[in-house]
């Protein structure tokens, strides 16, 4: 699950974002390399939502500069992500539910190649049900296809996302929290999918258990009162004396 | 292939017979709505009454576009109605248009102020959009009021009245109420038929997966700004050409057709009938209409007992009547 080359796909330069006069992240430069699994963790309030935000581009970075594959894409509307290649699930469960499931995916599949196409039948365009199903296979919800999204279980709603995340091809996935709210098993189950899905794209994965990311992940950032505090393998960072610090006296959950 | 999420249902449960009726019927619905369309003027004897019916259901059903399928609550649909009955009038009597530039005229019409309507206040949601698109509504209405020498200002817009038609050749004559009926359902049904398209269509996919899920629509990639304001142009046509109709079949556009209670009358119906269903709007519409007509003749208070029949809809069947139907015979 190496890094196959140390090409960077994403790149922030001392970013920030306040919220009024709350500062929530604070100059943070960061590198992520393609292929590479990294998981942003840190303590509760940390930053690692507001930065995750900012790398998907729900929210516009106060200060600093967000570039992908070289293109800097700092402050561009949230839908021109999915074109660019960025996906993202959200942390809290966020999916069609009035929509059958394979609907729920159909959409996101058609969302690049449909524009306010009012005319043909969608149904006809047999490559979008057929890219639904086989994503829906993938996160393990071909079987539940029928049915409404809001009668999937938690756990399988957070599969949904990720089947839709996937739905534009990304090359980079970030996930915030997809195991937030889960029983065990179904953690498993998430921790399973998420590495599969690394092992054919970039994946950047915010998590808030520590344990959880260090045996799967290439890479992690450690986030600490809206800044940078550490950054490198899950070795190097087991044994940063900062790292150990912070989380000291903090319950490992 | 690993990962399955722990489950105990299968497929969905084998459906009831009234529920696969209805699934046909839903598969069939512009086949459906022309028989009905057919056979309607049979069913209700009173030809103008059924004619109104249509048009107002037309106005709904380019509400219910909105309203229904995207989850857009405007208050200002009056302008898109009102707005296409007065260019399909005006067409007319100053520039002496045949009827049917008329009916572009409106139908254009409703899509220009749909436009100019919809890029101020797209932007805007929930209250805000209500009252912004009802805010532009009202500036529409006064500027049809002052515009005396091209409306007619207080007094409306009277039409030359079109007694003979030949579509495509075929002479008809449009005095007699009957065949004036059939014109209108033909230019509904054609509404109706691309209606079906566009929420057969990857848009209208879109469209209601924007009123599900607005953040999710857009993380998807998709331009929601965008998709509101073309859905908000694709209403005021269906709009636009109902108030063509109703201008060409009462020969006059009255101002009230811009004023509040017009955009009211539209929520109202769509309620009534149900949001966001395919036949809802005009069942709204004919429910409204007939109640109206019918209580009218035992007292002038025929909106105080409309009014309670509207209220006692929205609160035991808040899917509308066509929304309940459907609701009940799924389960």
């Amino acid at each position: 699950m190496s890094a196959p080359s140390s090409d960077v796909i994403l790149r922030t330069e001392r970013v920030g974002r306040s919220f009024g006069k709350f500062v929530a992240l604070k100059d943070v430069s960061a590198e992520f390399r393609r292929g590479a699994l990294t998981s942003i963790i840190g303590p509760n309030g940390a930053g690692k939502s507001t930065y995750f935000n900012l790398l998907s581009g729900s929210l516009a970075p106060s200060t600093g500069k967000v570039t992908f594959e070289g293109k800097d894409v700092t402050g561009l509307p949230q839908h021109r992500f999915a074109h660019l290649g960025i996906a993202k699930s959200f942390q809290i469960t966020n999916v069609f539910p009035q929509l059958t499931v394979r609907e729920n995916v159909r959409i996101a599949a058609q969302a690049l190649k449909t524009r306010f196409d009012i005319w043909r039948p969608r149904a006809a365009m047999t490559e979008f049900i057929e890219t639904a199903d086989e994503l829906l296979r993938t996160v393990g919800l071909w079987h539940r296809r029928g049915e409404l999204a809001s009668a999937l279980a938690h756990g399988e709603q957070r599969a949904l996302e990720i089947g839709m995340a996937l739905a534009s091809r990304p090359r980079l996935l970030l996930l915030d929290e997809p195991t937030a709210g889960m029983s065990p098993e179904e953690t498993r189950t998430m921790m399973d999918l998420i590495v599969r899905l690394a092992s054919e794209r970039t994946v950047i994965l915010v998590e808030h258990k520590m344990k959880l990311v260090m045996g799967i992940c290439d890479r992690l950032l450690v986030l600490h009162h809206g800044e940078l505090l550490a950054e490198g393998t899950p070795d190097e960072i087991r044994r940063n004396e900062t790292v150990k610090r912070v989380y000291l006296g903090q319950r490992e959950h | 292939m690993s990962a399955e999420f722990a489950t105990s249902r299968m497929e969905t449960a084998p459906a009831s017979t009234g529920a696969r009726l209805l699934d046909l019927a839903e598969r069939h619905r512009v086949l459906l709505a022309g028989i009905f369309l057919l056979v309607f003027p049979l069913v209700l004897p009173f030809h103008a009454l059924a004619i109104v019916i249509l048009t107002y259901g037309l106005y709904a059903l380019g509400f219910n576009l909105l309203f229904g399928y995207l989850g857009l609550l405007s208050f200002g649909h009056a302008a898109l109605f009102g707005g296409g009955a007065y260019l399909c009038g005006i067409s007319l009597v100053h520039f002496g248009a045949p009827w049917w530039l008329g009916i572009l005229a409106g139908t254009l019409g409703g899509v220009l102020i749909a436009t100019l309507i919809g890029s101020l206040a797209i932007r805007t949601r929930g209250i805000y959009f209500a009252m912004v698109t009802l805010a532009l509504a009202q500036c529409v209405y006064y500027l049809f009021y002052q515009a005396v020498d091209w409306t007619g200002g207080e007094n409306g817009l009277r039409l030359p009245s079109v007694t003979a038609i030949s579509p495509f050749g075929i002479p008809l004559n449009f005095v007699d109420p009957l065949t004036r009926y059939y014109v209108v359902a033909a230019f509904v049904f054609a509404s109706l038929f691309f209606l079906s398209r566009i929420l057969a269509s990857p848009f209208g996919a879109v469209i209601e997966g924007i009123r599900e899920n607005e953040a999710r629509a857009r993380a998807c990639g998709y331009d929601v700004t965008r998709t509101r304001l073309v859905a908000f142009v694709l209403s005021g046509a269906f709009c636009g050409l109902a108030g063509a109709l109703q201008a060409l079949h009462l020969a006059i556009v009255p101002v009230e057709m811009l004023a509040i209670e017009t955009s009211g009358l539209a929520v109202m119906m769509c309620l009534l009938g149900g949001m966001g269903t395919f036949f809802g709007p005009f069942v709204g519409a004919a429910v409204f209409l007939i109640l109206e007509n019918l209580v009218s003749v035992y007292t002038v208070h025929w909106q105080l007992v409309v009014g309670v029949v509207f209220i006692v809809c929205v609160l035991f069947f808040p899917r509308g009547i066509w929304g309940s139907i459907l609701h009940w015979s799924r389960r």
